[in-house]
């Protein structure tokens, strides 16, 4: 009998503290604004970032101590968090997210105006930012890039010139050709896919959309797609080559043990031909090469094998978003370092990323792009939250690793099935999702 | 028991009960002379004094937490929005017609026939090990240090340990057995490399559970059965199997139960990836991957009352009588 009681407080105690679960604060929709005077703000604001490593090196903090000579009232500290998405969309439950923060990817854009304080209208914004669109909810912007990144293959020169290839491959192809020389003419893996850390598998394959049919709202037109991997598509044709890639047995023996980090080194040292990656990973690599002995200016860069009326296209998609909470007390401090972090730190140019303000030059990673005339786009993020919301109703995941995982265990034959029935499954997925969750 | 407390408590002893429902006398009139302790209302408190810190944990991290995902269950919350939807049953509806959620269960047959396994081994060095043997205690260590390295630092060595001219790779070259087998590489073999990984980390607890019980059976059942000239395998068919019979049956619970709920070893090593995804990395991939908290919470709420089913199944099945052997 006791015991029973017990049982039912216990069980009662529960339901009430569920039901006392509410959501955050109120939130009120004032612009977070830049202080007129630098001398005006003040106060200690905390910044979420998802680069450990800079925190780890001082390198944040270098930043920091730049930042207080021009405001000098205002302390920054950093919290740099190594599951970054994971860890924040659950702390943004809270109000306690940091006063700067990177947007998590999982944030449903319709939700950016209850977690984040607007940052200035559109279209003042768009003018002098690049990436601003992808912010972009009712007129207001919430976010600036930290910086944007173009698309393509990292590839070894010294590799690729022992195997006998001298121009950049324009055709999928051609690149399987020039594969198979790498392949048989020096001991070289030709493609690393990189399939156990995944997430090469996900963004620099998602991202090329529109480096293939050179348009730049070719992601806008999944939302009203009926079938996105259609024979021709931007996505047919880049999930075609990897498919082949592994199908032809031009990438590593054994995928489902590799390792991001050593496979810079293999790289940097030739030991791997080529990946597909962003220009944010030349620096890294460069830096491999330099740390392996070997000889950084080996490190090339070329565009998606596809052509559009004889020029290479690749897309700028803009890393993450900085932003300030929307319960933040310091809200012009906050503002203040968005800013000065964007265009004064000289963080993007560092990087090897393209800066999100248009007036800054591009860096010199993409300076083969350059000379070679390839044209970039900047991908137009206008239909992303109705793209996003099928995709997860879908369960699809353009941006994860999963289905492209199998898409490899297809094509080495560690399952079942062919190239077209995946890609029939997919589009049916897609179709019966867009249905429910697009509009 | 109740002589402590009567030694203990200096004061003149109310009346002697042994249960709490008796100890509750009446309180009396102003005036009256001064109660006892033993008939204090506080003192019927006390028990539960003693108890307030661990059922507020029990109760925070515990039961709430389950009652939150219950409630998550009902909605079609994605995890971060600050508004949800109560949406009934919807989640389970969507759960239950769709049969590929499912289908991962059978990677669960792999954990099962390895639990099997690694009782049999745990059974086996408990029983060599509770006799009088050299190094006994340096093997008892050997056998219980696995359990003790975290999940992911395990799946992490192993990674290494099965990778292409890893440490089993190289291994097997010196017995010239060169196979080049990708280990983690198709289904079949990524599932059987994995469910080794759990035996070997899971065999040391099974093992020290074992050795337990057995090292509770009276020795001189031993002697007898010595005189009475039984063999050791007479020995642990008659003294030993019998007595640990208990035992064995919470560890095939947990067996069960944990091969349904694999979840780190697999997840640090595969991600999921080859057909390796059980029923908890789906789930996880469910609500942080596609945000769809409330479904992935219906099925964690699912998978909870499949396992409870199963150990009710298996209490009626084998019910735990009280083993007697003298």
């Amino acid at each position: 009998m006791g015991r029973k009681t017990l049982a039912s407080a216990l069980l009662t105690a529960a339901m009430l503290t569920v039901a006392g679960c509410g959501g955050g604060g109120a939130a009120t929709g004032e612009t977070a604004a830049a202080p007129a005077d630098p001398g005006d703000a003040s106060g200690e604001i905390t910044v979420l970032t998802h680069r450990t490593d800079l925190v780890q090196n001082g390198t944040m903090k270098r930043y920091a101590a730049e930042f207080h000579k021009t405001y000098p009232k205002v302390k920054v500290k950093f919290e740099g968090i190594t599951d970054y998405e994971g860890e924040v969309k659950i702390r943004m439950n809270t109000e306690n997210y940091g006063d700067v923060l990177m947007i998590p990817g999982a944030i449903a854009k319709n939700n950016y105006p209850k977690f984040f304080a607007p940052l200035g209208d559109s279209a003042e914004l768009s003018k002098k930012y690049r990436f601003s669109d992808k912010t972009e909810v009712g007129g207001k912007v919430y976010g600036i890039a930290s910086f944007g990144t173009a698309n393509g293959f990292l590839y070894n020169k010294a590799v690729w010139k022992k195997a006998g290839i001298t121009g950049w491959p324009t055709t999928p192809e051609g690149f399987l050709k020039d594969l198979r020389a790498v392949k048989s003419r020096t001991d070289a893996t030709p493609y690393y896919t990189n399939f156990k850390d995944g997430w090469p598998l996900s963004s620099p394959w998602t991202n090329s959309i529109g480096s293939v049919s050179c348009d730049a709202k070719a992601g806008d037109k999944l939302a009203t797609s009926a079938a996105p991997w259609a024979k021709g598509s931007d996505l047919n044709v880049i999930d075609t080559l990897l498919h082949d890639i592994v199908h032809r047995k031009l990438s590593e023996k054994d995928p489902t043990t590799t390792n991001w980090e050593s496979s810079k080194n293999l790289l940097a040292k030739g030991k791997i031909s080529s990946m597909l990656l962003g220009s944010w990973a030349i620096a890294q690599v460069q830096d491999a090469a330099k740390k392996a002995g070997a000889d950084p200016d080996d490190i090339g860069f070329m565009p998606f094998p596809a052509q559009k009326n004889g020029t290479f296209c690749a897309t700028l998609a803009s890393d993450y978003q900085q932003a300030v909470n929307i319960h933040s007390e310091h809200k012009p401090a906050a503002r203040a370092w968005i800013d000065w972090f964007t265009e004064k730190s000289g963080y993007a140019q560092k990087e090897g990323g393209v800066s999100a303000l248009r007036t800054a030059a591009l860096p010199a990673s993409l300076k083969p792009y350059v000379d070679n005339d390839v044209k970039l786009i900047e991908r137009s993020e206008a239909k992303t939250a109705q793209v996003n919301a099928i995709d997860d109703a879908a369960e699809i995941g353009l941006a994860k690793q999963d289905y492209r995982q199998k898409l490899i265990d297809t094509a080495r034959g560690a399952q079942q099935g062919s190239l077209d029935d995946f890609f029939a499954d997919l589009d049916k997925r897609w179709n019966e999702a867009a249905k429910t969750a697009g509009s | 028991m109740t002589e402590t407390t009567h030694r203990a408590a200096a004061r003149p002893a109310g009346p002697a009960a042994s249960s709490h429902g008796k100890t509750a006398t009446p309180t009396g009139p102003p005036g009256s002379p001064p109660r006892s302790w033993r008939s204090h209302p506080l003192r019927r408190a006390t028990p539960w004094l003693f108890l307030v810190v661990p059922l507020a944990l029990l109760i925070t991290f515990t039961y709430v937490p389950v009652g939150n995902m219950l409630y998550y269950s009902f909605t079609d919350w994605d995890g971060v929005s600050p508004t949800r939807n109560f949406t009934g049953v919807d989640n389970y509806q969507q759960l239950f017609t769709r049969p590929e959620l499912f289908r991962v269960f059978f990677v669960s047959f792999y954990y099962l026939a390895a639990s099997v396994v690694q009782i049999a081994i745990a059974l086996y060095f408990a029983t060599v090990l509770s006799f009088d043997l050299r190094f006994r205690n340096f093997f008892k260590g050997i056998l219980f240090f696995p359990y003790l390295i975290n999940g992911v630092a395990i799946g992490f060595v192993f990674l290494y340990f099965f990778q292409d001219g890893g440490t089993l790779d190289s291994v097997l070259s010196w017995f010239g057995a060169d196979t080049g087998h990708a280990w983690l590489g198709d289904p079949e073999s990524a599932n059987t490399s994995l469910a080794g990984v759990s035996v070997w980390r899971f065999t040391g607890l099974n093992f020290v559970l074992f050795l337990g019980a057995i090292q509770s059976i009276p020795g001189e059942l031993y002697e007898a059965a010595q005189l009475d000239g039984a063999s050791r395998w007479q020995q642990f068919r008659h003294i030993i199997a019998p007595s640990i019979k208990p035992i064995l049956s919470l560890s095939i619970i947990l067996a069960v139960s944990g091969s349904l709920a694999v979840f780190e070893i697999p997840y640090i090593m595969t991600g999921g990836a080859t057909g390796t995804s059980t029923f908890v990395i789906q789930t996880v991939k469910l609500a942080f991957q596609f945000n769809k908290t409330g479904l992935a919470s219906a099925a964690a709420v699912v998978l909870l009352l499949i396992i409870l089913l199963i150990t009710w199944i298996q209490r009626r099945l084998v019910p735990d009588e009280r083993v007697d052997l003298v």
